[in-house]
């Protein structure tokens, strides 16, 4: 059997759904959807008018259709439901108070909720189509002054800082995915770790996406104060189902002065079938803001899922000698399509950035690597690092590089590196011809590939990625 | 152990190995040798289950098995191994991890336990001696940056480790130096047993000065055309090839078995 036989053979073990009663509102997308979804959600004036205002300008732009390297058919967005929520008491007094059906999906997801069972060192933020259903170690990590909750509560809760923030990064104009999520997003997590604090655990937010007409419009805000310290990993699956679903989230990530904020992300969204059909459309919005001096924003993804994948999760250097990184592995199988990459925006003295990208094409599925470095006139001494390698498997794949360089300021220096390989016939002839079967072989030459990326993660990620990508590649060399 | 038959194999359509017949039995040393072409290497890779080579005709038997239905990895966990002419680079992997691998599938396979990583370490200290590799070399990728005769030293690196039944070294001398072709030799001579088998693919009889073999096999044109002891060797050496290619155009000896 070829690679690519084996490969497709692989069951997406995620793909199941969970029966559960939901409040849905109906399709379609109006100011009075956006009303709606305020009400259901008992928000303050001020958040009805930033969904407005989104909103309002969401309708004068158009689709980034044309400049990614990705082909899909129109999006009808007002086929699409923007509000599922699973029906359950309002007010849980514990976790053990969830619905039963929804902490037996997520302890089949390896995400057990329940107090007794959760995991150690990490907290977890459950979101399960449009409302967060749990936030685990909640009161622990309040003790720290860290606060971690759904956005839902930090609105109700924490205004001034969600005021204060929200939008900061990713402006609600910024674009077209993002207004659109501005306008509409249901919920998703705040983090905010005051001065001095180290967050005592990892924090972490499972994307759940269930309804089969829903999307997922969900928003990340962690707000790092001077000198603290935060890990925070997200998840994601879905279920298999024939047709697109979109998922537009918006990430925004501040750290103040000598604060550190590391993000990683293990996507794993339902890709389609073989030929394409269903799987995830993740267009996405990611930015860091390293406002404070010696401030340091680390991104590190692992995108294996998603019929398409169009995320550049970048960093502002504001401040003086801030640190950005990206640190990608990007896999691509059957007729996936990525195009993904990241933003270094320099604009303070001394700042650095380093992007390490790492592509992986298999059957049909196009890679694309798309990448700016800009250098402000202020930005003294500012330095980056760029590392792109594709590798293809297989013959009808494809991989493209994007590298923009744009440098105003001449005490910078900029580099980049790029390469293409494939994995070679010889290669794997010489793993088997030591015993190891051709399977093993593909994990061991993709996992080698990643290194670089996998030493990034948390851990238990790094376990879970390895894993993760020997499952899909399982046999992609003919 | 080892039965080949009348082999006729080749790549895209050409046929380079014309029935070759050949004995091994336990303890034995052979040498392969032969003039640049003649099916030296394709004789090798054909044994160890190179995908791009076809078996057109004959059979060969393995401790009794048919070895030529038996996938690459599946020959090499009953005990066949190559040492490669042109090891392989497997950037990111490091030595340690890739052999603890297929160590690992060789113990498994046999209904063993498998080693952790830190009894696997000592196993390989004591395996690097045979070399004279030290431990930089084990936190190292997979052949990536080694030197020519690192990676043939890692070759027999491997070997050590996996105890082979039988073990076809191909051209594992070409590119050494006179100090490191010492190490490589000596490293195969520790490894020899009464129970293993060697086969040397070789152009040069160079090597043969320091692994000893029982036999001598000389192919010409895809066949074997003469065999005999060590001293066919040294004779060739003295003669040239072109004493064997004019053996094989005026066909004596060739194509039939010679024992």
């Amino acid at each position: 059997m070829s690679t690519a036989e084996l490969l497709g053979k692989r069951e997406y073990k995620y793909g199941f759904v969970t029966d559960i009663e939901s409040d849905v509102i109906p399709r379609g997308l109006t100011e009075d959807t956006i009303r709606l979804i305020s009400a259901k959600k008992s928000e303050p004036e001020w958040m009805l008018e930033f969904r407005l205002k989104a909103f309002r300008h969401w309708l004068t732009m158009t689709e980034p259709k044309h400049w990614p390297n990705l082909k899909y058919p129109d999006i009808d967005y007002q086929d699409i439901i923007y509000y599922s929520a699973p029906k359950q008491k309002p007010v849980k007094a514990s976790l053990d108070e969830v619905d039963p059906e929804l902490l037996r999906t997520f302890e089949k997801l390896g995400i057990p909720l329940q107090e007794q069972k959760q995991l150690a060192g990490v907290a977890v933020d459950a979101v399960f189509d449009s409302v967060s259903v749990a936030t685990t170690y909640k009161e622990k990590l309040k003790k720290h002054g860290v606060i971690f909750c759904s956005f839902t509560e930090a609105i109700r809760e924490y205004p001034d800082l969600v005021k204060k923030y929200l939008g900061s990064v990713v402006p609600t104009n910024d674009n077209f995915f993002a207004a659109l999520n501005s306008a509409v997003f249901s919920d998703g997590s705040f983090v905010f770790i005051p001065k001095g604090v180290r967050c005592p655990m990892e924090l972490s937010t499972y994307f759940r996406i269930n309804n089969q007409d829903s999307g997922q419009f969900e928003r990340t805000l962690i707000v790092a104060e001077e000198a603290s310290h935060v890990s925070y990993l997200e998840g994601c699956t879905a279920p298999k189902f024939d047709r697109n679903q979109l998922h537009a989230a918006v990430v925004e990530l501040i750290a103040l002065d000598d604060a550190q904020i590391k993000y990683s992300t293990v996507q794993n969204w339902y890709a389609g079938d073989e030929e394409g059909r269903g799987g995830i459309y993740n267009f996405v919005t990611k930015r860091g803001k390293c406002q404070g001096r010696n401030s340091k924003i680390s991104w590190t993804q692992v995108e294996t899922g998603s019929a398409i994948t169009w995320k550049y999760p970048s960093c502002i250097l504001a401040g003086d000698n801030s640190i950005g990184e990206f640190y990608s592995v990007a896999l691509t199988n059957h007729a996936q399509q990525a195009d993904t990459g990241t933003k270094m925006i320099h604009l303070g003295k001394n700042t650095r950035s380093t992007i390490i990208s790492k592509g992986i094409a298999a059957g049909k599925s196009n890679n694309s690597y798309r990448g700016l470095v800009k250098v402000m006139p202020k930005a003294e001494n500012a330095r980056n690092y760029t590392q792109c390698d594709s590798m293809l498997i297989g013959s009808q794949s494809g991989a493209n590089t994007f590298p923009y360089i744009e440098v105003m300021n001449n005490s910078s220096s900029v580099e980049h590196e790029a390469s293409t390989s494939k994995i070679s016939e010889e290669q794997l002839f010489y793993l088997q011809q030591r015993g190891i079967s051709q399977e093993d072989a593909v994990s061991l030459i993709i996992n080698g590939f990643c290194k670089d990326v996998f030493l990034q993660l948390p851990m238990e990620f790094a376990v879970e990625a390895t894993r993760l990508l020997g499952l899909k590649l399982e046999g992609s060399v003919g | 152990m080892l039965e080949i038959r009348n082999l006729h194999a080749g790549i895209d359509g050409n046929e380079i190995l014309k029935g070759i017949n050949l004995t091994v039995r336990k303890g034995e040393v052979h040498a392969i040798m032969g003039p640049n072409g003649s099916g030296k290497s394709t004789l090798a890779k054909v044994l160890a289950g190179h995908p791009q080579y076809e078996v057109t005709a004959g059979e060969v038997l393995y401790e009794g098995k048919n070895l030529l239905e038996m996938a690459p990895d599946e020959r090499a966990r009953e005990g066949v191994f190559m040492a490669f002419q042109y090891p392989i680079e497997v950037p990111g992997v490091s030595n340690a991890q890739f052999l603890r691998l297929a160590y690992n599938e060789q113990r498994k396979h046999r209904g063993e336990e498998e080693l952790d990583p830190l009894e696997f370490k000592d196993l390989l200290k004591e395996r690097a001696k045979v070399v004279e590799m030290d431990a930089s070399f084990m936190s190292r990728s997979v052949n990536e940056g080694f030197s020519g005769g690192e990676k043939k030293r890692n070759e027999i690196l491997q070997m050590a480790v996996l105890e082979p039944k039988l073990a076809v070294l191909d051209e594992t001398d070409s590119g050494l130096d006179i100090d490191a072709l010492r190490v490589v030799a000596g490293g195969v001579n520790q490894l020899l047993t009464p129970e293993n088998a060697v086969i040397l693919v070789t152009h040069y009889q160079r090597l043969l000065n320091y692994i000893v073999p029982d036999y001598v096999h000389v192919l010409a044109g895809g066949r074997i055309a003469r065999e005999g002891g060590k001293e066919l060797a040294l004779e060739l050496e003295e003669k040239g090839y072109d004493w064997i290619t004019s053996l094989d155009a005026s066909k004596t000896g060739a194509g039939a078995p010679a024992n």
